[in-house]
């Protein structure tokens, strides 16, 4: 099992029974892959829509019919389709259940960095923002570590995408909760020690007495 | 009601755009933006344009391609990841970037289609977009003031327009098309499909053809 699949599938256990979802752009779309048998989960494209279903058979494409990344979808019976107000409005109304973003960092505190790097790469925040702002669950899944450069830091140096702490963040080595008394080590992943895991970790992470793998 | 109206070729739709407008422009990466007429703005060779819309598209797609061109000083997007061109046309000052989170964006131009003086936001309270401004406690939260957002013209992509240009959007290309057909001076729309008055329902009517200041004629 590579990273990516790591991340997803630990993931996709947060996932509850009809709830609305919103997955970000990259990893964080390999998520819809992992949906436990039998739950029912609406997931959110934020340019408009729920209910989208994969890529259509070549030349069945619409150009009215893609996702937030601009790749073509498909709509399953029943979604909904429409404008930027109302799709923003089911972000931040407290109607989406759990946002999964990426992130380039997460500090101490749980604060998230993930849409820009001053002098290099300004993408800008797109709907991360809103998403960070207004989603009762906020998921960061990333790398733990990037090129051997920690991401879980004791402080962030990249701008933050809120002011709030996200709620968890599952990477290839580990799960991770922010609280209120800092960073705690909740779970390994597969073949993973406590050591490793401290390592490629700059922020202080409370460890408890036991810390379980992850059951993929 | 409103009047049956001639539709415009694109060039002629470009033509009401001034150099130096405030311009609304439909669409996420390209989707549901005008994109003839943004073809005919890069043929006429506009200039100093404050572009508004979700993104700036990629070089070859959407705001893109004005961008590109040359046709943008000033753009005020929530994203342009995806246009290397105009990161590189910011770093070198050719181009003004105002970045808006996605839902400050929406309700900043749904405000200024609906008269109000700007909209209260959780998003961005303690980050580098709350710099410079108001922040209002409500029942404890806090709340960024976001001031509304009009424009000269918008340009809005449609899928189908009657001969009203009573309009209809499809799927995801809505976006931000509905809330910009509110929030500017001059109206214009590019449908997909133009049909006889009646064909559409008053109940699937997104924007009323008396708001559509001109329509543009169908894709050839």
């Amino acid at each position: 099992m590579d990273a990516k699949e790591i991340i997803a599938r630990r993931v996709a256990q947060e996932l509850r029974d009809r709830t609305l979802v919103n997955l970000g752009i990259g990893l964080p779309t390999l998520v819809a892959r992992y949906v436990p048998d039998g739950m029912l989960v609406a997931f959110q494209s934020e340019n408009g829509i729920i209910g989208f279903g994969a890529r259509p058979p070549e030349g069945m494409e619409d150009p009215n019919l893609t996702d937030a990344g601009g790749g073509f979808i498909s709509a399953l019976p029943g979604a909904y389709a429409f404008d930027s107000a109302t799709s923003f409005a089911l972000i931040r109304g407290g109607h989406l259940e759990m946002t999964v973003l990426g992130g380039l960092q997460v500090d101490a505190t749980g604060r998230l960095a993930n849409w820009m790097v001053p002098g290099k790469m300004v993408a800008g925040m797109g709907g991360a923002m809103d998403l960070v702002a207004g989603a009762r669950r906020v998921i960061v899944a990333m790398q733990h570590a990037a090129r051997g450069e920690a991401k879980i830091v004791p402080e962030l140096t990249l701008p933050p995408t809120s002011a709030r702490p996200v709620s968890l963040v599952v990477t290839d080595l580990a799960v991770i909760e922010p609280t209120p008394k800092g960073l705690v080590l909740r779970e390994r992943a597969p073949g993973v020690s406590v050591e490793e895991i401290l390592a490629a970790t700059t922020a202080p992470l409370t460890i408890p007495d036991t810390v379980p793998e992850m059951r993929l | 009601m409103s009047t049956q109206r001639k539709a415009l070729t694109p060039d002629q739709a470009a033509a009401l755009v001034p150099d130096g407008a405030t311009v609304m422009i439909g669409g996420f990466l390209g989707v549901g933006s005008p994109r003839r007429v943004i073809d005919a703005l890069v043929a006429r060779g506009a200039k100093g344009l404050t572009v508004i819309g979700n993104d700036t598209g990629r070089p070859d797609l959407g705001i893109g391609k004005l961008v590109v061109a040359g046709c943008v000083a000033r753009a005020i997007v929530s994203h342009i990841g995806t246009n290397p061109v105009t990161q590189q046309k910011m770093i070198a000052g050719e181009i003004e970037v105002e970045l808006v989170p996605q839902g400050t964006l929406a309700e900043r131009i749904r405000a200024g289609g609906a008269g109000l003086g700007g909209i209260l936001t959780p998003t961005g309270v303690g980050t580098s977009v709350a710099e410079g401004k108001q922040v209002l406690t409500v029942d404890g939260r806090d709340y960024l003031l976001e001031k509304p957002l009009r424009a000269d013209v918008a340009l809005l992509h449609c899928f189908e327009a009657d001969y009203y240009a009573n309009l209809t959007y499809r799927l995801t290309a809505q976006n931000f098309n509905p809330l910009m057909a509110m929030a500017a001076k001059v109206v214009i729309a590019e449908p997909d499909e133009v049909v006889p008055i009646g064909v559409i329902p008053p109940d699937h009517v997104r924007t009323p053809g008396i708001l559509v200041t001109h329509l543009v004629e169908r894709p050839h």
